[in-house]
């Protein structure tokens, strides 16, 4: 029966091309330009630490003066020195870590060896443990060789294919302004997207070149990137300073359950009553620990543009879905007497509903197949245009499957109405002659 | 035209008349949000930034290795006299930040009587000899730095007793918010821990990172920085920029060797590349407005052949009773009026509905009422050249071939 069905169906667009292939072309684009905006939608708006993110937690605390206190008010968003410090003295959580980014100016080995500029991280030991950061080669440093100031570094993939052809480059060695540092870790397959460790140093980024150790970065002094702001009546001539009243660092830590996130969250607040009573503190604590997507959140970091561009789509989807109900409409009526004959040899309702049902079907299938080409197209635009990172976009293929079995079913839906229509026609009155 | 005929007609086809009148309702509500979001867009790109930024190229300079680094400010001095000298450059200067760099530092100034109490954090431009000349910005009031008051930013950030900054250039917007009113020449102002007095104000200077028109606060300071720390800056003749910019990396690679050059464009590049994502939003929302419209007059053209091919008796009946050619395809054309008419009327409820929620969620300002007639102009004006060729073929039935029977 549906073999007769989809014959039918298949002789019936035939004789129709035109409007065959505009209710196709009108839902293809629709769904390519969903499918588009909905992929780069879910790589902006998406969990940068997917099975982790929600044991791993952003802590601010409030060293501000007490000028422009309200209960509530959002803090800075990083720490300064001296807390992030005792912090990672304390130890309080599972893991945690204190970072800024950096930029360096690197030698490779080489008697003529060209510099050049690399964005670097400067962070502690349980970075690359608490967010799981996958190494190609080698280790990352220990907590005795962040005591020690060491001068090791760890390296992306990309910058050790520039450095040593993509060969395994432990125990060799690399000059960052007049340092020789030993590579003794290579980063895997490894893009957090968004940077969510790092909001200044940008939202979408690529993985920073160089990793190496806060304590070595601080002993060297080696530069920085990222925001600072410093508060405080008096103007501070150091900002990395041990008493500066300056933010520049992000501190993260891993929290396995809920209990210990708030015990960790009392302590922050003991800690911050402690700083008030010692004088370095002036407002009432008012601490946050927040999960890497409600901080993400907080922060807004998906553009609003990507959310705009998603309904956009989405609105011109239905205006051709609306479309296609009208068309389908106007084809089915057209064929009255056609139906009439079918109807007056014995056809059910039921088989005339069943036919145009499976015709409204193969015009979705269609239209979805073209659209899913569009997707492609659409993505591949995107992709083109430098400024986004290529691995964000990669073919969601769950997501786009599932966008065209929706869109098979909403074009069902579409073809429910003409269906029941042409479903209606009297046998009768159409085989009177016209 | 009567109108009646039309409904009665209308309403025996309901289902497939309310579908038009959906799709023009939908279609121009999502439309006049779309065109009013890419005005809005353009309008934020073509923001001026107070710069003449069509004659303007900037270089970023590091230094590599130590004795460079401590050598610093004296090659930012060399650099400078050569890139001053250089054919087709008008001016340069070196300064710390520009507006559509993305970064930007800002520091808290006060007022009497208490200079320490910070009144706004306005963003800081360090400026060297020249910044003035070299981007262009407009004085409205007092003059520009006179060579004695430039100092090294090194000595009012760093040193242990900080060197005072002897004057500062306020930008419109922050001297009318430290001295309401107007009136800022001439008093001083608290900044770095001491007093400073305001000798000129610029008329337009935008933060860096500015988009938003709520923070516009910009001051300019005569503390010159090293290379390294910022850009140099070069005006240069208008239409040279590209052959400019090359003689001047050579030329600082020549008189500084073994520095990395970080970047190096025309200022232009620097506005494009920040509202790169504005531009492609405007080009995606026209590409959707545009296709709307051609689906939209494409179910128009659809449904109108159907209409008209099942109302051949109808056509027929009345030529025969002496309707002209005219007046069938006016029937037609008024039909068309009639259901775009009613969709422009249901989709301008849908149309303040969506913009409702654009101003909720993507702080958008509320629609301008000029934009619905010239939506509802544009949408009856595509439905009646939509209906047109039904409309004529309709028209073109001979009577006879009608009332022969089908």
């Amino acid at each position: 029966m549906l073999a007769y069905h989809l014959d039918l169906a298949l002789r019936s667009l035939k004789r129709s091309p035109a409007l065959t292939v505009l209710m196709v072309l009108a839902i293809a684009m629709g769904i390519g330009a969903s499918m588009t905006t909905l992929t780069i939608y879910t790589a902006l708006a998406g969990d940068p630490l997917p099975q982790r993110s929600a044991r791993v937690f952003h802590v601010q605390v409030d060293p501000r003066p007490m000028e422009d206190y309200a209960p509530g008010v959002e803090p800075e968003s990083q720490l300064t020195r001296f807390d992030a410090e005792a912090l990672l003295r304390d130890a309080r959580g599972q893991r945690q870590a204190m970072m800024t980014g950096g930029r360096l100016v690197l030698t490779p080995e080489g008697a003529d060896a060209t510099p050049f500029v690399s964005d670097s991280r400067y962070t502690s030991a349980d970075f690359f443990p608490m967010f799981e950061v996958p190494l190609r080669f080698g280790r990352s440093w220990t907590a005795a060789e962040d005591t020690g100031r060491e001068r090791v570094v760890v390296i992306s993939s990309t910058l050790n294919q520039r450095l040593f052809g993509g060969a395994n480059p432990v125990d060799r060695s690399v000059r960052i302004n007049e340092t020789q540092f030993r590579v003794i870790g290579v980063i895997g397959d490894w893009q957090p997207t968004p940077y969510f460790f790092d909001l200044n140093v940008g939202r979408y980024r690529e993985l920073e070149g160089v990793f190496l150790p806060f304590s070595t970065a601080l002993e060297l002094k080696l530069g920085r990137s990222g925001s600072t702001t410093c508060f405080g009546d008096v103007a501070t001539s150091d900002a990395t300073a041990l008493g500066a009243p300056c933010v520049w660092i992000q501190y993260w830590v891993q929290l396995d359950d809920a209990a210990k996130a708030r015990e960790y969250r009392d302590y922050l607040d003991r800690y911050a009553e402690q700083q008030r009573a010692a004088g370095r503190f002036a407002r009432p604590p008012n601490a946050r620990l927040r999960p890497v997507m409600a901080w993400l959140d907080q922060q807004r970091v998906v553009p609003a543009d990507a959310q705009l561009q998603v309904w956009l789509a989405l609105g011109f989807l239905l205006v051709c879905l609306v479309n296609t109900v009208g068309l389908l409409l106007a084809k089915c009526l057209r064929r009255a007497p056609e139906i009439g004959v079918r109807r007056a040899l014995g056809a059910s309702k039921r088989a005339i509903f069943a036919q145009f049902l499976v015709e409204a079907g193969l015009i979705g299938l269609l239209g979805g197949l073209l659209g899913l080409v569009f997707a492609g197209i659409g993505l591949w635009l995107v992709r083109s245009d430098t400024q986004s990172l290529p691995q964000m976009l990669s073919v969601d293929w769950p997501m786009l499957l599932a966008g065209f079995g929706l869109e098979l079913v909403a074009t069902l839906v579409a073809g429910l109405l003409p269906a029941w229509r042409a479903c209606q026609v009297t046998p009768a009155l159409q085989l009177k002659s016209q | 035209m009567h109108i009646r005929p039309i409904l009665s007609t209308l309403l025996r086809h309901k289902i497939a008349a309310a579908l038009i009148v959906l799709e023009i309702a939908i279609t121009f509500a999502i439309i006049c949000n779309a065109v009013f979001l890419v005005a809005n867009r353009l309008e934020r790109a073509a923001k001026p930034s107070g710069l003449v930024e069509s004659e303007l190229v900037r270089i970023q300079m590091t230094s590599v290795g130590a004795s460079a680094r401590q050598n610093e400010r004296a090659q930012t001095q060399v650099d400078l006299a050569a890139l001053r000298e250089l054919g087709g450059v008008k001016h340069a200067t070196v300064t710390n930040q520009m507006p559509f760099g993305n970064s930007s530092t800002n520091s808290s100034v006060g007022v009497a009587p208490d200079f320490g109490r910070g009144v706004v954090g306005p963003s800081a431009y360090y400026a060297g000899e020249d910044f003035i000349a070299t981007t262009g910005v407009r004085l409205i009031a007092g003059r520009d730095f006179t060579p004695a008051e430039y100092v090294n930013a090194t000595d009012v950030l760093e040193r242990e007793p900080a060197t005072a900054v002897p004057a500062i250039i306020l930008n419109r917007q922050t001297a009318e918010r430290l001295f309401p009113g107007g009136q800022a020449l001439g008093k001083s102002v608290g900044i770095y821990d001491s007093q400073t007095v305001v000798v000129g104000i610029v008329d337009e200077l935008i933060p860096p990172n500015s988009v938003r028109s709520s923070m516009p606060f910009a001051m300019i300071l005569p503390m010159r920085v090293t290379h390294g720390r910022g850009e140099y800056l070069l005006r240069v003749e208008p239409g040279r920029q590209d052959e400019v910019l090359k003689a001047a990396v050579a030329t600082l690679n020549r008189v500084g060797p073994g520095r990395l050059v970080r970047a190096q464009q025309r200022y232009e590049a620097l506005r494009d590349r920040f509202f790169k994502q504005d531009m492609n939003m405007a080009i995606l929302l026209g590409a959707v407005c545009a296709a709307l419209l051609v689906v939209t007059a494409l179910g128009i053209v659809g449904l109108a052949s159907f209409w008209v091919q099942q109302r051949t008796r109808m056509i027929g009946t009345r030529r025969a009773l002496g309707a002209t050619r005219g007046q069938i395809m006016r029937y037609f054309q008024t039909e068309n009026l009639l259901l775009t008419g009613i969709g422009i009327v249901l989709g301008v409820g849908g149309a303040y509905a969506i913009n409702q929620l654009l101003m909720t969620h993507y702080e958008l300002a509320r629609l301008p009422m000029a934009y619905l007639p010239v939506g509802a102009l544009l949408l009856v004006a595509l439905g009646q050249i939509a209906v047109f060729g039904p409309a004529r073929r309709a028209a073109a039935l001979p009577p006879v071939v009608v009332m022969r029977g089908a």
